[in-house]
């Protein structure tokens, strides 16, 4: 397809790639700056909460904030595996 | 009132110092008394981006060190009457600016004109913070490529945290200000759009600059483009963008080239 586009002239347009690279990236920055590690900190509670009950992939739990004009997003992704685990710790307790 | 305005931008070579020239000059055509402060300690341009390397004598350190006053260090154009430079050192000597100094500097200025542009350094490091410490609004000067609006992003989160007006839980405006634009290109998604940036940033647009020859061609001779060439579209829109930071409801356009057939003819005998 790519070959095609570029056959006729035209190349694959590179602005949405800088736009959603850069949406990435400052989503992650941005919990940097001003609040020291509000994200990280956020991750690992989330994380811990979560882990209490089910067996979570820490790679799996994803925190991201997205700025806007008049509301912030806080979104937090967790990938439960099929046929999940309850956590050892609440089967011990 | 007096204003205060930073120019701002975190990358460097954005177009920071022409953009500073042209909107102090265009403030200044409309009659306003203008002060633009280069705070880029070591790297001086705005005087040569102006045309007046050859008349500084004193400069902003030796202001702030108490060498010379400030009406010796204030250089006026040569082109309009109110407006003035106020040029920085060629010191390599990064802290010879202290932020009681520039206060004190800003607030003496403030008692003489209606606008204070400071153009900043490139980077976030002491420069780059003094230069926005004072002020009131900020221009954000972004290209539409990627690391500048990485950079844009972080400059604008030390205008949030890192400005008095922020400390005392005010607002510093801000304003972005996109140059070097080709709608052309834009357009077929070789180039983040305007659209993009806004949404990316989610700070107010104050004018859209497009790229230019006129714009090199007017730093060449030493001359603000908004004097240099005032009919020409990057010129019109530093004009709209100075007409908006006035208060005026200007529709955002992207200006363009105006090109005639005998002008393309002449233009490429001249090139």
């Amino acid at each position: 397809m790519m070959n095609v586009m570029r056959l006729f002239g035209g190349r694959a347009a590179s602005a949405p790639v800088a736009r959603e690279r850069l949406q990435i990236l400052l989503s992650h920055e941005r919990g940097r700056s001003g609040a020291p590690d509000l994200l990280e900190m956020l991750r690992s509670e989330i994380l811990s909460v979560v882990s209490k009950h089910i067996d979570v992939d820490p790679d799996k739990v994803v925190v991201r904030m997205d700025r806007g004009k008049f509301v912030s997003m806080l979104e937090v992704d967790i990938e439960v595996p099929n046929g999940v685990q309850r956590s050892k710790m609440v089967a011990a307790t | 009132m007096a204003k205060v305005l930073v120019v701002t931008s975190g990358k460097g070579g954005v177009g920071k110092t022409t953009s500073t020239a042209a909107l102090g000059a265009a403030l200044a055509q409309m009659g306003q008394n203008v002060v633009v402060i280069d705070f880029d300690v070591g790297l001086r341009n705005l005087d040569l981006v102006m045309g007046a390397e050859r008349r500084v004598v004193f400069d902003l350190i030796n202001v702030v060190q108490g060498v010379a006053k400030l009406p010796q260090a204030l250089i006026r154009d040569k082109r309009l009457e109110n407006l003035w430079l106020l040029p920085a050192s060629q010191t390599r000597d990064k802290d010879a600016l202290t932020e009681e100094g520039v206060k004190r500097v800003i607030a003496d200025l403030k008692t003489k004109f209606d606008w204070i542009l400071c153009d900043s350094p490139a980077g976030i490091e002491r420069g780059a913070t003094l230069a926005m410490r004072y002020a009131d609004e900020a221009i954000i000067v972004t290209n539409p490529e990627v690391s500048s609006v990485r950079d844009s992003d972080r400059i604008i989160g030390m205008l949030d945290s890192k400005t008095v007006r922020a400390e005392r839980g005010e607002r510093v405006e801000k304003h972005l200000l996109v140059t070097r634009y080709d709608a052309g290109r834009a357009a077929r998604g070789e180039m983040l759009s305007i659209d993009d940036i806004l949404e990316i940033l989610a700070t107010p647009l104050l004018g859209i600059v497009p790229e230019s020859q006129d714009v090199l061609r007017a730093s060449n001779v030493g001359c603000p483009v908004t004097l240099n060439a005032a009919s020409s579209a990057p010129a019109r829109a530093y004009t709209d963008a100075v007409r908006r930071l006035m208060g005026e409801q200007v529709e955002m356009t992207v200006p363009v080239e105006r090109k005639g057939l005998m002008d393309r003819l002449l233009r490429r005998r001249a090139a």
